[in-house]
């Protein structure tokens, strides 16, 4: 597979992931601590969103600060009924994530909601209707969200 | 701080995208009908109180060619979790690194660390190097795969 980017817009990429300055030209100060110009981050910017590159720029908002609740939960599937859980757990709207994992705990989805109640009343209800437990894993702190690229 | 309707306005316009013009923020203001000022303050406040994790890009692994994704999980003693959490997701090729809470006796994994390789030679080099790096606070650990995607919304959040 071609590249879909090169030295600089890696650079662009991590430098991007550091953080996007409020301020009246944003692209301009990025530009001018990357060294380049403005019309060239933009260009750069356009063309990695386009091929897929960066999968959006934008704000990253944290679902809990505001209000809202999150967490990673997983469940040890028998296999024989792996189909039939799978369409359970995905027919709940607040299950967003699934994934199906080489482990003990064979299932792993993720569960948002707009308040803590509703989370616990989501996997209680994950719990009832599939007669399996539900280890609930919510982050209890969180060390970086990124991933830099060697440039 | 209070998230309120103003807030919630500028999130939905922010969150899928920022404008690629010149002044995306005048953009955006523009186009909720707000005060530019007050779009900035907002997003300053938002990113203070950590409602907004941060502004940036988002890239995609697998189209970067990190093909090989593990969910490595690690053992650690509770009381060094932070210092050394810290450390890990400082590893370029982590993406994310969680606390998160056992389950005894059938889950002892406290740390996870998602990580990231072009091949499966360069994921198990990775997960020796988080293993050095952890030393002998590394009282065990795994690593899970994923076999198949069940079910993936257009849900978006920074973190789980």
């Amino acid at each position: 597979m071609a590249k879909s980017y090169d030295d600089i817009d890696a650079r662009l990429i991590n430098h991007l992931q550091d953080g996007f300055p409020i301020c009246d030209a944003p692209y301009l100060q990025v530009a001018n601590e990357l060294g380049l110009t403005e019309s060239d981050v933009l260009k750069r910017l356009k063309n990695l969103l386009e091929n897929g590159t960066l999968s959006r720029f934008g704000a990253l908002y944290n679902a809990e600060r505001m209000g809202g609740a999150l967490t990673l939960a997983a469940i040890k599937v028998p296999e024989m009924d792996f189909e039939n859980v799978t369409e359970i757990v995905n027919s709940f709207p607040e299950v967003a994530h699934n994934y199906a994992r080489n482990h003990e705990l064979n299932m792993w989805f993720v569960v948002a909601t707009e308040t803590p109640e509703q989370l616990a009343e989501t996997l209680a209800a994950i719990e009832h209707q599939t007669g399996l437990r539900v280890y609930n894993m919510p982050k209890l702190n969180e060390y970086f969200i990124g991933l830099k690229l060697e440039a | 701080m209070d998230f309120d309707a103003i807030d919630l306005t500028i999130m939905r316009a922010t969150q899928a995208g920022l404008p690629l013009v010149s002044q995306p923020y005048h953009a955006i203001a523009e186009q909720l009908n707000l005060p530019v000022e007050m779009v900035m303050a907002r997003l300053t406040a938002m990113q203070k109180s950590g409602v907004i994790r941060r502004i940036g890009g988002v890239p995609n692994h697998y189209k970067l060619g990190y093909r090989f994704n593990g969910m490595t999980v690690w053992n650690v003693p509770d009381e060094h979790v932070d210092a050394l959490g810290e450390q890990i997701g400082k590893l370029l090729f982590v993406s994310h690194c969680y606390h998160r809470p056992r389950h005894l006796p059938d889950w002892n994994y406290n740390l996870f660390a998602m990580v990231h390789g072009k091949s499966q030679d360069e994921v198990n080099q990775q997960i020796a190097q988080i293993s050095a790096l952890l030393g002998d606070f590394n009282l065990g650990n795994d690593v899970l795969y994923s076999t198949k995607i069940l079910k993936k919304t257009g849900f978006r959040s920074g973190s789980t």
